[in-house]
Formats: structure tokens, sequence, C-alpha cells
């Protein structure tokens, strides 16, 4: 458990961090969020000292961060920046090394721990264990940074804003490998980030800054249904209901009995079509390819016609995919039912529209439940419009 | 050819290039059918007190000895400057080096030999300081050429001040540390013939003589062999500069 009490950070005149107070508990992933300059990165800081606090206290697991010396402390705490800083003059397995090195251990173990860590962030040891860092994509440096901040199997996980530099389509697989890590691991998180849409994925609770000090700290669904503040509904905007899409994912809602052939269109007619929606087309190893429309079908269309082939990367969803996501896609591709396949392309099922409008409405109940112009909770200064 | 093989070929040749400047200088009767060929005038072709071969060795010594002084004091001088603790001095220590490089040197011997004598002395202090400037300025380069970012990360996971300094923040700036050796050496070996004027001895020798005695096949000959060590030396550090590169950093 990370507790911060009233901590505070003074530069010279301006107050970076006002007295903030919060607890996250051990195993869970407590999100910073907030306007530039609210302090979410030098709260974050605080904790593994790179920035020593003016007042307050700040306990990891009951210690007090100050009764050991910095470097000793920041050992035992994984620290994943957004700018990776992998060192490129070592490999990337000396690069995953470099705590347990720090802390001495055998080599054998060392050598072990990081291919198990490689193969946990989803990169193959063999392959990639000596390899350059300047050989490495954005996405894939930033999978060894974290399997970096892993390597000592800290208790204590300091993530600032470390899918912010990468693509939306890498940061969503970092995402969901993030979310598969943390799943097995269960490390307390503490993550800065300033895109709300991660934050409500992600976190267990959101801590939502501004000015240095906390507007609210709660978990996703009530930030999103109980606003403490005009500034916190503001911050998370008007499209609550998607956003709230965030939180679900795809596997929580996919069917997995639909039709597949691996016979290309020669194996569908009508008979084989009949009951279905659409008919999927696989290769030998489940991969999928296209599928067949089964009503331009039975209209009376040759099956070659009626097929559609596409590339599964694109128009498709994993299990991991959130439900926000897997609508967007389906808007963009003009699809009313998406196809689930696993991280290599194989069909695993699918999503319909009509489930995602299910899982919308059933959260959709306080959406509109706060005041016009009235201010909950924390005092809030007149600025911006409000948007209820 | 692989990246691993470019670095052992370039020190290899470095090496060969280096043993046959070696066998050069060593060919005394070479040079004196070489020099009278230029000047058949000259009674007296090839400097005659030492041979080339031994002129080369004091020389390299002059050069090695500043050098090396240069190297031992403005690196560490470079880094220090780069830290909290020198970052006041920056200014001073800039302007210092700077004014080190545009004294002349000729100037620094005079003043130095009544202070230190005839001899190698002197020599030594004005190749030093005019050979500070490229070091102490490359390492300050270099050093904060390395990215704040792996700074802040090597922190974040527990790695101390000096451990920093020794094993990130100085083996990815040697590159450009060792360029500024490079520089500094390259120009010490053409100034330190200068030396030869307060008895310093090397290549000047034969430069200083053959302007007194009006023979210009000795000046020929030192201005030779002084410029044939500096392409040599050359050489031979950009090859050591390219071993010194780490691996992950090469292109």
């Amino acid at each position: 458990m990370i507790r911060l009490v009233d901590v505070t950070k003074r530069y010279d005149e301006t107050l970076a961090v006002d007295g903030i107070s919060l607890e996250v508990p051990t195993g869970e992933v407590c999100v910073l969020i907030g306007p530039s300059g609210c302090g979410k990165t030098t709260t974050l800081r605080m904790i593994n000292r790179l920035i020593e606090p003016t007042s307050g206290l700040i306990e990891i697991d009951g210690r007090d961060i100050m009764s050991a010396s910095p470097v000793e402390l920041r050992r035992h705490i994984g620290y994943v920046i957004q700018s990776v800083g992998l060192f490129p003059h070592l490999t990337v397995a000396e690069n995953v090394a470099t705590v347990p090195r720090l802390l001495g251990w055998k080599r054998e173990r060392t050598a072990s721990r990081v291919r198990d860590l490689l193969s946990v962030v989803g990169l193959d040891p063999a392959e990639y264990g000596d390899k350059y860092p300047r050989h490495l994509s954005g996405g894939q440096a930033q999978r060894v940074g974290v399997a970096r901040a892993l390597a000592a199997d800290p208790p204590v996980l300091l993530m600032d804003e470390p899918f912010g530099a990468v693509d939306p389509l890498t940061r969503e697989r970092l995402q969901a490998a993030f979310e598969r890590i943390q799943r097995e691991m269960r490390k307390t998180v503490v993550f800065v980030t300033h895109d709300v849409d991660e934050a409500i994925r992600l976190a267990d609770r959101i801590a939502l800054m501004r000015a240095g000090r906390l507007e609210q700290y709660d978990a996703p669904e009530v930030i999103l249904d109980h606003p403490a503040s005009k500034f916190v509904h503001d911050f998370v905007g008007t499209d609550r209901a998607i956003k709230r899409l965030g939180r679900t994912r795809v596997a929580d809602v996919m069917r997995a009995d639909v039709e597949a052939t691996a016979d290309g269109t020669r194996g569908i007619d009508a008979a084989a079509c009949a009951g279905t929606r659409f008919m999927y087309i696989v290769d030998d190893d489940g991969v999928l390819e296209g599928w067949v429309d089964c009503r331009v079908l039975a209209a009376g269309t040759p099956p070659e016609e009626a097929g559609t082939r596409v590339d599964w990367r694109e128009a498709a969803a994993t299990p991991d995919t959130t439900l926000k996501d897997a609508l967007s896609r389906m808007l963009g591709l003009g699809f009313r039912d998406l196809a689930v396949v696993d991280d290599d392309g194989r069909l695993l099922g699918e999503v319909s529209l009509a489930a995602i409008e299910q899982t919308m409405s059933a959260g959709d109940v306080h959406v509109s439940n706060l005041p016009e112009g009235e201010v909950l909770g924390a005092p809030v200064a007149d600025e911006g419009e409000a948007t209820t | 050819m692989s990246v691993t093989h470019r670095r052992y070929a370039s020190a290899l040749g470095a090496l060969v290039l280096a043993a046959a400047f070696a066998l050069l200088v060593a060919q005394q009767p070479l040079w004196e059918h070489a020099l009278s060929a230029v000047f058949p005038a000259a009674a007296n072709p090839v400097y005659p007190s030492v041979t080339l071969a031994e002129l080369v060795v004091r020389h390299l010594t002059i050069v090695g000895v500043s050098s090396g002084l240069t190297m031992l004091v403005g690196i560490p001088l470079g880094v220090w400057v780069t830290r909290p603790s020198g970052a006041d001095f920056r200014e001073i220590v800039a302007t210092a080096v700077d004014f080190g490089q545009t004294f002349p040197p000729i100037a620094v011997l005079a003043l130095m030999v009544p202070i230190l004598g005839f001899g190698l002395g002197p020599a030594v202090v004005a190749l030093f300081l005019y050979g500070l400037f490229p070091v102490v300025s490359n390492t300050v380069a270099g050093i904060e050429g390395v990215p704040r970012t792996l700074v802040d990360a090597a922190r974040g996971m527990g790695m101390g001040r000096a451990r920093i300094l020794l094993t990130l923040e100085v083996l990815l700036a040697a590159r450009v540390i060792m360029a500024g050796v490079r520089t500094s050496v390259v120009i010490n070996i053409g100034t330190a013939t200068v030396a030869a004027a307060v008895g310093a001895g090397g290549l000047g020798d034969p430069i200083i003589r053959g302007i007194n005695v009006q023979n210009f096949a000795y000046v020929l000959q030192g201005a030779t062999a002084a410029a044939l060590l500096a392409i040599v030396a050359d050489t031979v550090l950009a090859a050591t500069e390219r071993l010194l590169t780490p691996r992950g950093l090469e292109t």
C-alpha cells in the first residue's frame, strides 16, 4: 500500500503539490490525471524521491520512504517513463538486467528472470535479447521499459505517461499488455497520464488533480457518474456514456458461436449459411481472411461476389479491445458486427453493436444528474462553461 | 561488411600504417638519397647530430607527456563542470582553456624558461595548455549530449551518481571525448616542433637548425616527418575512437 499524507512540494513561491493525501491499496492501479502543471508528475516523482517533498508523509507498506537512502528505495520501486530511457549501449537483455545487477543477483538468476520477463511483455527472448535499443520500434522499446521496471519484482510500480509517445494502435496494444500483466502480477501502481480514456481503462481509482490539489479520488465509474465538482465533470467530458465503454472489454460481451469455413467461398452455399448472418472465412490455421454475407448470398449473389476479404489487423477486434475502441472501429468500417481474433489473427468469435448498446444502457443511469452550473464537493473557481 | 568487422579493420589498418611509418623513419640511407635528389647542392642533406628515428622518438615523448597531462587534467575538468559542484566554475574554466589555446605557445615557452629552464619542462607546459581546449570542450559537449531522460531513468532505478557517471555518461560520451583528444594530439604534434627553440629536441631540431645554417634539406626532413607523424597519429586515434564507441551506438 502506498500512503500519502498531506504531501506538499513548494518551489520558491509556487506550490506544485498542495497537501495531497491519498492511499493506493496493494495491488491496485491509481491513475493520476489532470491538466498540464497540475502536479501529477511531481507527485509521482516524490514517491521514489526523485523529488523530495517539502512536507508531509509518504509511506510504502507502512514504511516512511525517508527512512532509507533514495538509491536503496528506488531499487525496490519499478520506474517507467514516457521516453523509455533504455540505455543505448546495452542490449535489451542487459537493460532488463539493470536492477537485478545493482542488487547483486547471481548471473543465472538474472538471466532466467530476464528471459521470463521478455516473454511476459510479449517479446521473444531469443530474438530480442541481444538486440540493441536502436533496433526496436517505439512499442517494443516500451515493452522492454516495462520489463526492466519489473525485473527485480518490485511491489510498487511508478509509470510516468508510459504510453504517451506511441501511435494510437501501439498504445492500445501496450494498454492491453499492461492489463494482462497487471492481472497476473498485482503490483501497486501509480500511473500518470493526461489521456482520460487511458485512465478510465486502466485505473482501479482515478486521482484527478488540479493546481496541486486533489479534486476527486474514486473508481472510474464514480468519477464518470458522480463527478465531485464541475471541474471533474468538465474534465471527463460530455461523452461519458461512450467513455464508460472503455471500462468493458470485448471478451465480456462477445459470442464465440460463429460459423467459419476453411474452404474459402467454395464451401459456402445457402444451406451452409442458414441461420447465421455471416459465414467467416479462415485459413488452415484459423486466421481470419474474410466473410460472406449470408443475406446477400440468399438474394442470389454467387458466393465469390458475396464475400469480403479483409486484413484482420484492421477489420477485427481482440478480446482485450475495449468496447469503446470496438465501437469506434465498427462506426469507421460501417459494420454492425465485428470479428474477434486473437493476437495472431485466429478467429475467436464476434461482437455485435446490439451487445455494445446493451452494455451502454445497463450502466447509463447517472449521466445527467449534475445540476447545471452547481458546484459539488471541493470549491471550484468559475472557469469554462457548464456542459450538462 | 559488418560493424564489428569494420571496427577491427580500421584498427588493423592503423597498426599497419604505424608500422610502415616506423620502418620508414628507420631507413636513414633512404632519406639521404631522397633529400639529396631534391637538394643536389646540399653537402649534408640529412640532419647529422641524431638519427631521424631518435628525433621521432623524442618528438613522441614531448607530445606523449604533454597530451597525457592534457587528458589527465582536461577530462576530469570537463566532467567536473557538468556536475552540480562544478557548474559555477564552468564559465571560468571555459575562458581559461580558451585563453590557453589563444595564447601563442612560443610565448609560453619564453615565459617558462626562466622558471623551468631549458629542455622538456617548458615544452610540456606550453603544449599542455595549448591542447587543453579541445579536450575540455569535447568532454563537456559529450557529457551534456547524453540525454537527460537516460540519467533520469538511471536515477529512478536506483543507480548512484558515481555509477551513472562511469557506466552511463562517460561511456556514452567516449566517442566525443576521444574526438577532442584526437584534435588535441594532432595539433600538438605540429606545434611541438616549436619546442626545439628551448632545447626540448624532437623534429623541430632539424627545422630550426636548417633555418639557422640555411640548409633547407634539414627543414624538409623535419617537416615531412612531423606531417607524416600527425597523419599516423590521427589514423591511430580515429581507430581508437571507433573501438571506444559502444556497440549499440554504431551506425
